[in-house]
């Protein structure tokens, strides 16, 4: 065996801590090793090249390079080794940066520590096998969870460069975040009329298959064939038949249903439609708070209906798709205001949300566009703004910032100018985040046009006094204590990741960081990709993110899905589970402990009963392997033998 | 010998080492009658430690922190010794740094090896320190508390003011919410007085800035009177020495420099049970109080008379015209 070991300074992020000649010349010692030499950058095409002449000159069979990590460039050398001749696992790679130069500063020990893993990557490439991938089809059906503007963006993309689409909407109408939105920023175009459109263009697409108030229930298999379960959840009214005039929202008798929809802001129907621009336009039961359903009598929208479409026995339905790749676009929540005992946890009407102003300040609002604060349903004449309720807050559990509330702010600054013109707004402001195209002049003219008054500070406390709520706050510019009698206040509360995206996270098999947001492949290079190949995100489940941003990541993870399904097949990576049904005894552990349901019960012609592993499904992630209590299942490139002799390496010397 | 398991218990579950502190042997000597009293007549027993001294409250830890803790730590080893589990002290000056120096000890191996070194018996860290609030409201309960009852106050409207330092920071005080704390409100509510809600439970009163800075706290303190007459208390309940300093003593400074005509009399919660227990004035220290609470002490009647008034009063409301009431339940049913 003639084993070849390239180490790589990476400029100085290795070489500046490890000694890369010392352990250059510690490698060339060990047994197999016939060749090795350290270089500026591997990665780099010389250093590539290099490799090549070395497998050539050198007549060398294996290869291990000491670099990053594996996730950076194990596929890059992967492709080398290939180009010269060799099976692609003949190649081990040895993280010398990420484990030892980028987290110890003392090169003596780093370099020592470097020595081992080398010599543990060399163990393991003289132990390894080669091996060959196979090939299989790809479903080119494309999922998208969320209907929000990312997610529609992302099904209208596929749509229409000729894929199939499903998409999947937890609530009862698509348009997500923006379409409860009044006006958008820095432009001030009205939210729901540049919205509305697309919507309908996803209502009336051929190719897009849309399923409102649905779940993902599981989801099983792999890039090019997954199967995905869909809960349909009951809306107790047939859509089929439901037209969506809206006379059952009119007679319901029960007015004190919670508005999902307006955030609370004002009670709504037990049934009823959204807002009137929803798609799909159908009526939906609340059964939290329909009569029908917590007095067990009623009836009155059944009675009203002309096409018969209430059904208070509907129960919800589970369908199956077939896909071949998801474009995740579950966007994000919002801080409640309970976060805020200081602001008064919600107990005063007059300190309301951000989202919840949007809606008071939207034309199909509760309050029909008119600004009128929630307690008494006068008009404001003094409203003070916080931002930062909860973002960059490490107390909360939030010390990022939450991207759009600094614009978001200005922008209803103006609009209460607009609306209410002998009003005065504050804002109390820790700074003015508006880096985007014209978005700074946008907060200057908030300032400079609309006399927003601007304070810089946090705000210790608001309190009722008669009518007023008391704002108090410090000035920091001026140093000293300011105190605002507002008539209401709006505290614009930190993004959060959306309910349930840690669960979504589960099912989709990807990764999702301490807040709940979804972790992307690579910050720079692969932002809307993950680590599991066929998922790719959009929208603000990566993290808090305007307009403009989550639309171009539903388009850039649509051309992703599109370039993924210009071929029709795919390659499979077989380092996956394999039974050795000698030594199988049959008990089938293995089959319960998988979670990706690959491994099943087979029998033998000799009547014999052994685990199977279905090659497609497997994602080789081992869990298998140390179940099984007889070492029957070994998963190919990281074989029992394989970790042994790493084990060995750094142990008997 | 009949004595039962949770006979035995209970009675442990009472006694509690009193660490009165240096108020209450001086401004607050009414906190410390009145506590007493009460204590005893919910059935737990106060033992004072042996040579109890200085908790080293405000002054100390600005200097040091791992003196200040001695201080308070020297008070925890006595108690420690005395075979009581649970310390209670009224002043939440005290608690305070006895709570700090008990997390900082058993939190820190070497935090805890530095206090030893100045004392001359080591704490070990066996000590739990409450609140004689958190005892009244947490140990013995609202019902306890409502059974003792043997007086009403038909007229008496309270805000309890917490300040600040009672509950918070919060993760040293570990009782009741830092914000908006509900406990002194429910204490009182047991014993059937009224109490108003109020936006400033936990503003600072000022607390020994009274010294340097006078105006500042007759301004603070000015807020915290107008905030609760607002809402409609005609008295304050305070559980903390300083605060019903700069509260009562102040009253007649703030009205003199900010043109107010404050009158309120700021009681501690303790002297509001004595009452509602039956206690007199004297024994509870009422004279002590530099804004009189006469008028409120004369409004108090025994429960069974106001009983019978309130009874009186339902059956004349009985008599009113039903016509009314049947037009409101028509009403309601309409919508």
């Amino acid at each position: 065996m003639r084993v070849g070991v390239f180490i790589c300074h990476c400029g100085n992020n290795i070489a500046g801590t490890v000694d890369v000649a010392r352990v250059a010349a510690e490698t060339r010692k060990l047994p197999g090793v016939v060749y090795a030499t350290n270089y500026m950058y591997t990665c780099s095409e010389p250093g590539q090249e290099e490799i090549k002449q070395a497998i050539q000159k050198e007549n060398l069979d294996r290869v291990v390079v000491a670099a990053c990590s594996p996730r950076m460039h194990e596929n890059t050398f992967r492709k080398t080794v290939e180009k010269a001749g060799l099976n692609r696992y003949f190649f081990e790679m040895a993280n010398i940066r990420e484990h030892i130069s980028w987290i110890g500063e003392d090169k003596e020990l780093n370099t020592n520590k470097a020595i081992e893993a080398v010599k543990m990557a060399v163990a393991k490439v003289m132990n390894d096998k080669p091996l060959y991938s196979s090939s299989f089809k790809v479903n080119k059906r494309v999922m998208v969870i969320g209907g929000g503007v990312a997610g529609m963006q992302a099904a209208l993309d596929c749509a229409d460069g000729g894929l199939d689409v499903v998409l999947v909407e937890k609530s009862p109408s698509i348009g997500g975040m923006m379409a409860r939105l009044d006006k958008t920023f820095p432009t001030i175009d009205c939210s729901i009329c540049i919205l509305g459109p697309k919507m309908v263009d996803v209502a009336q697409h051929e190719k897009i298959k849309l399923y409102a108030y649905s779940e993902i229930e599981e989801i099983k298999g792999y890039v090019g064939n997954y199967q995905v379960k869909i809960r349909k959840k009951a809306t107790y009214v047939d859509w089929t038949k439901c037209t969506g005039c809206g006379a059952c929202m009119e007679k319901c008798p029960t007015r004190n249903a919670y508005d999902h929809f307006n955030f609370g802001v004002a009670p709504t129907r037990a049934i009823n439609i959204p807002f009137p621009q929803a798609i799909p336009k159908k009526a939906k039961i609340d059964p939290t708070f329909c009569r029908q359903f917590t007095k067990g009598k009623c009836g009155v929208c059944a009675k009203i209906c002309p096409t018969g479409a209430i059904n208070y026995e509907m129960e919800d339905e589970i369908v199956t798709e077939d896909i071949g790749a998801i474009v995740v676009a579950t966007g994000y929540g919002l801080f409640d205001l309970d976060k805020f005992p200081e602001y008064g946890a919600g107990r005063y009407p007059d300190v309301i949300t951000g989202i919840q102003y949007e809606r008071i300040l939207n034309a199909s609002g509760p309050t029909s566009g008119h600004i009128l604060r929630p307690s008494d349903q006068t008009e404001p004449k003094t409203v003070v703004f916080v931002s930062c309720a909860g973002s960059r807050d490490k107390s909360l559990g939030v010390p990022y910032c939450s991207n759009f509330c600094c614009m978001y702010i200005a922008k209803q600054a103006i609009l209460t100018k607009d609306h209410v013109p002998d009003s005065q707004s504050y804002v109390f402001y820790m700074d003015i985040r508006s880096p985007g195209k014209g978005y700074d002049e946008f907060t200057r003219r908030a300032q400079e046009d609309y006399g927003v008054k601007y304070i810089r500070g946090r705000v210790s406390r608001i309190y009722p006094k008669g009518k007023k709520m008391v704002v108090r706050g410090a000035d920091t510019l001026l140093g000293t204590q300011v105190e605002i009698e507002a008539d209401l206040v709006v505290l614009a509360t930190a993004v959060i990741s959306a309910p349930g995206a840690a669960n979504m996270a589960e099912k989709l098999h990807i990764s999702y960081d301490t807040f709940g947001f979804y972790v992307e492949s690579h910050p720079k290079l692969r932002p809307v990709e993950t680590n599991t190949s066929g998922v790719f995100l959009a929208g603000a489940c990566q993290g808090p993110k305007d307009i403009p941003a989550s639309v171009g990541q539903g388009s850039a993870a649509a051309s992703k899905v599109l370039s993924l399904f210009s071929k029709d097949m795919l390659e499979s990576d077989p380092a996956i589970a394999q039974v050795n049904i000698n030594a199988c005894v049959g008990c089938l552990k293995c089959v319960k402990t998988c979670p990706f349901q690959a491994i099943k019960e087979e029998v033998l012609r000799s009547g014999k009963k052994v685990a199977k592993v279905i090659e497609t499904v497997c994602a080789g992630c081992g869990v298998c392997t140390s179940t099984c209590p007889c070492g029957a299942i070994q998963l190919q490139h990281f074989t029992d033998n394989q970790l042994l002799a790493e084990v060995n390496a750094i142990c008997q010397s | 010998m009949s004595v039962s398991r949770k006979g035995l218990k209970d009675m442990a579950d009472k006694e509690y080492a009193y660490y009165s502190g240096c108020s209450l042997e001086g401004t607050a000597k009414e906190y410390d009658m009145s506590l007493r009293l009460v204590m005893k007549a919910l059935g737990a027993t106060l033992t004072e430690p042996h040579d109890w001294s200085c908790c080293g409250s405000t002054p100390a830890h600005t200097v040091d922190h791992v003196f200040a803790a001695a201080l308070a730590a020297r008070n925890l080893a006595i108690v420690e010794k005395m075979n009581v589990h649970t310390l209670t002290t009224p002043c939440p000056s005290c608690l305070m740094v006895l709570k700090k120096a008990h997390l900082g000890m058993t939190g820190d191996e070497s935090f805890k090896n530095e206090v030893n070194a100045l004392l001359d018996e080591p704490y070990e860290g066996n000590v739990i320190s409450k609140s004689s609030l958190q005892v009244i409201y947490e140990d013995i309960g609202l019902d306890a508390i409502a059974d003792r009852v043997t007086y009403a106050f038909p007229d008496l409207k309270v805000a309890p003011y917490y300040g600040c330092i009672l509950n918070r920071p919060p993760d040293i005080a570990q009782f009741d919410d830092p914000e908006n704390p509900i406990a002194m409100d429910r204490v009182i509510s047991a014993l059937g007085v009224e109490v108003r809600d109020y936006a400033f439970k936990t503003e600072c009163c000022g607390a020994a800035f009274g010294v340097p800075k006078r105006a500042m706290v007759n301004e603070l303190t000015h807020k915290v009177l107008s905030m609760a007459i607002d809402a409609g208390a005609n008295c304050i309940a305070v559980a903390c020495p300083l605060c019903q300093q700069n509260l009562d003593l102040r009253q007649e400074q703030v009205n003199r420099t900010m043109g107010a005509s404050f009158n309120i009399p700021i009681l501690y919660f303790t002297q509001i049970m004595g009452l509602a227990y039956g206690f007199s004035p004297e024994e509870l220290g009422m004279d002590m109080l530099v804004v009189s609470a006469d008028h409120l002490i004369r409004s108090r009647m025994p429960i069974e008379e106001y009983r019978k008034m309130k009874e009186a009063e339902a059956a004349q409301a009985k008599k009113a015209p039903k016509a009314k009431e049947a037009k409101e339940a028509a009403k309601t049913e309409e919508s």
